[in-house]
């Protein structure tokens, strides 16, 4: 492309579009400070990271001195008398994410199957869009709803449904020492959750199953497979680090929801929820909650930590996240 | 049928790379059972069960999203009147008011955003796609913007409270907008990047062909035939920050009163500045009829402006992939 990048004689005419060729001096001077300029915007998407990753580390010193790895051991968060534990909220980020994923990710990819294989692309572009538009709806609007609608509806119909039946006694199901009727709980969160990050493994996974050859796929078909055999046996397997990484993707905004899980988690600092209608909470609504109240330099230092924390557990999975969808693109050859 | 379904494995076997080890070597225990004849009910069934199913699911996905916006319609259109959108927030427990002030404030905070994420995030696209393009430099910061794009909102909110905030000792509308412009800066990059890459390559070197320097030919030819992608993404970045409430809990804060000026105690620089999903996160929470009225009525604005811009730029540009 830079052999290109040659000087040639002023009565060369610029093509429609470009203003007027500018004299010579100011052409010479043109491109170098367009690329300083692009350059610089350039780094400065990776700088921007890096300097997030040191004003955290930076502010959460105090706190990291101080406590050093009790932070993440102990279980309550209870600045006031003297405890500050991430164990019960990283139990709580663990459980809602992982409610969130199991009931997401085999929605999302039959959805993309759908999408892919079995409507038409009109039909598929509005399906789509309507998909999409769920993912254009702010974290406060499924938080409100959450609480308006879904919270009451786990406590009267849910809850006690499972609660007082054989179902009750199983673990996970049982409700433990700190449930509070069921509706503000881990399920609740985590049920949003699901809905939260749905459109977005959607998307992932459908470009991924577009990816697959389609003459792979016909021959499949071809030799007499169902739409679910083509699916499970061919595409799956040939865009499996694809749908890993759409998978990954999900997992990392699960993990950092604030709002909703603020909203319907039931801010529950101080134990590790038993069971999955007990209340809880996780890192990000954490900070959310408790930040306006931290008054001495450490529990403001302690709560940047845990912003620290949440962001070293999301940078993994988005990094694998990467890795694995690069790996996709680089064994079909396409875009995922 | 039990030949056609050892075909069938082999051929994904061969055509997936990753799990090739399947394809050679002699058949373990589980290649054999998936040898034994299955009865070709049972695959229609099964394959039926899962068209269903698909069905199911992406109905239910849209459902869920029709009942939120009808929640927040119902509950919310009796807030809106004229004076929803020009008065100040009523004391607690009174009644009438608005959320004027948040309105101002969340149009302000954003728009403060979008001018300092997008001039940057579009030069940063336009480096990625015209200079760095796979060099190790670019390949590096394509990375970072990915991971970037999956920071929690909220640990934006933390960082820009650790940079400003603190040693300032005073929250500000402007403390927002950084966080908001830090958001939108690595979509901004990306999605400049992927919709440059749409463009030919023979624009391009017919222009440099012709003499006219790199960057006339960048701005003028390249950014020209990409225009409505890149109004698209850009409007889209800045509608989705616009819904944010994490990154301003910590940030802009929130405020009962306008917006006034730029340095003072109610200014731009100098103090919390209301804004809507801060003030809808508060109202939502408070025990009084009027304040959760008006929640919801800051709901309904925000989800018709979210929406409606991403309804309104999908018609006018008919790009179906962008977020």
């Amino acid at each position: 492309m830079s052999t290109l990048d040659i000087d040639v004689s002023p009565q060369a005419t610029p093509p429609r579009g470009a203003a007027k060729a500018a004299p010579r001096g100011h052409r010479r001077l043109g491109d170098p400070v367009f690329r300083v300029v692009a350059l610089v915007c350039g780094l400065s998407v990776a700088i921007a990271m890096f300097t997030l990753a040191g004003v955290l580390i930076y502010n959460s010193w105090t706190a990291i001195s101080e406590l050093g790895l009790t932070l993440l051991t102990t279980v309550a968060w209870s600045p006031s008398s003297g405890s500050y534990g991430a164990l019960a909220a990283l139990a709580g980020t663990a459980i809602t994410t992982v409610i969130a994923m199991v009931i997401a990710v085999p929605l999302a990819l039959v959805i993309a199957l759908l999408l892919t294989e079995l409507v038409p692309p009109r039909a598929a572009r509005v399906l789509g869009t309507g998909i999409e538009m769920l993912a254009a709806i702010p974290s406060i609007i499924f938080g409100m709803w959450g609480l308006f609608v879904l919270v009451p509806f786990m406590q009267e119909k849910v809850a006690p449904l499972v609660t007082e039946s054989w179902l009750g006694r199983l673990p996970l199901l049982a409700p433990g020492p700190t449930f509070q009727g069921g509706g503000f709980s881990m399920l609740t969160a985590g049920l949003v959750l699901a809905v939260m990050i749905l459109p977005f493994i959607t998307a992932f996974s459908r470009d991924v199953l577009l990816m697959v050859p389609r003459v792979t796929k016909e021959a499949g078909y071809g030799m007499g497979s169902t739409t679910w055999e083509v699916l499970r046996k061919i595409s799956l397997r040939y865009g499996l680090s694809g749908i890993v990484g759409a998978t990954f993707i999900g997992l990392g905004r699960a993990l950092g929801e604030t709002m909703a899980v603020a909203y319907l988690a039931g801010g529950a600092f101080l134990e590790v929820p038993r069971s999955v209608f007990d209340p809880g909470t996780t890192v990000a609504s954490l900070i959310a909650l408790t930040f306006n109240e931290a008054r001495t330099e450490l529990d403001v230092s302690a709560l940047i930590a845990m912003g620290l924390v949440l962001f070293a557990i999301t940078m993994v999975f988005q990094v694998l996240a990467q890795i694995w969808l690069k790996r996709a693109r680089r064994t079909t050859g396409g875009r995922a | 049928m039990a030949q056609a379904r050892a075909a069938d494995d082999g051929g994904a076997g061969v055509s997936a790379p990753a799990t090739s080890q399947n394809g050679v070597g002699a058949p373990s225990p589980s290649r054999l059972a998936a040898l034994r004849p299955r009865s070709h009910r049972r695959r229609k069934a099964v394959d039926a069960a899962i068209r269903g199913f698909s069905w199911v699911a992406a109905c239910a996905g849209i459902a869920i999203m029709v009942l939120i916006v009808w929640e927040v319609i119902r509950r919310g259109i009796g807030a809106i009147d004229w004076g929803f959108f020009t008065e100040l927030p009523p004391v607690v427990g009174e009644e009438g008011g608005g959320l004027g002030n948040a309105i101002l404030g969340t149009i302000v905070i954003t728009a403060v955003a979008a001018l300092i994420a997008l001039p940057m995030g579009f030069f940063g696209g336009v480096w990625l796609a015209e200079f760095g393009r796979n060099g190790r430099v670019a390949t590096a910061v394509r990375m970072v913007a990915n991971v970037n794009m999956g920071i929690p909102s909220i640990v934006v909110g933390v960082f820009i409270f650790a940079a400003l905030v603190r040693p300032l000792q005073h929250y500000s509308g402007f403390a927002g907008s950084l966080a908001l412009a830090f958001i939108m800066l690595p979509v901004m990059a990306r999605t400049t990047e992927d919709i440059l890459n749409l463009v030919p390559n023979e624009l391009r070197e017919s222009g440099l062909a012709m003499g006219v320097p790199r960057w006339r030919v960048t701005l003028g030819v390249v950014i020209r035939a990409a225009r409505s992608g890149l109004i698209t993404g850009a409007v889209l970045a800045t509608v989705r920050v616009a819904g944010e409430t994490a990154p301003l809990l910590f940030t802009a804060l929130s405020s009962p009163y306008w917006l006034d000026g730029l340095f003072g105690p109610e200014g731009f620089f100098g103090g919390p500045t209301a804004n809507l999903t801060k003030t809808v996160y508060d109202f939502s929470g408070m025990p009084y009829e009027r304040m959760q009225e008006l929640a919801w009525g800051g709901a309904l604005v925000v989800i018709a402006a979210v929406l409606g811009l991403n309804v309104l730029m999908r018609l006018i540009f008919q790009r179906g992939k962008e977020w």
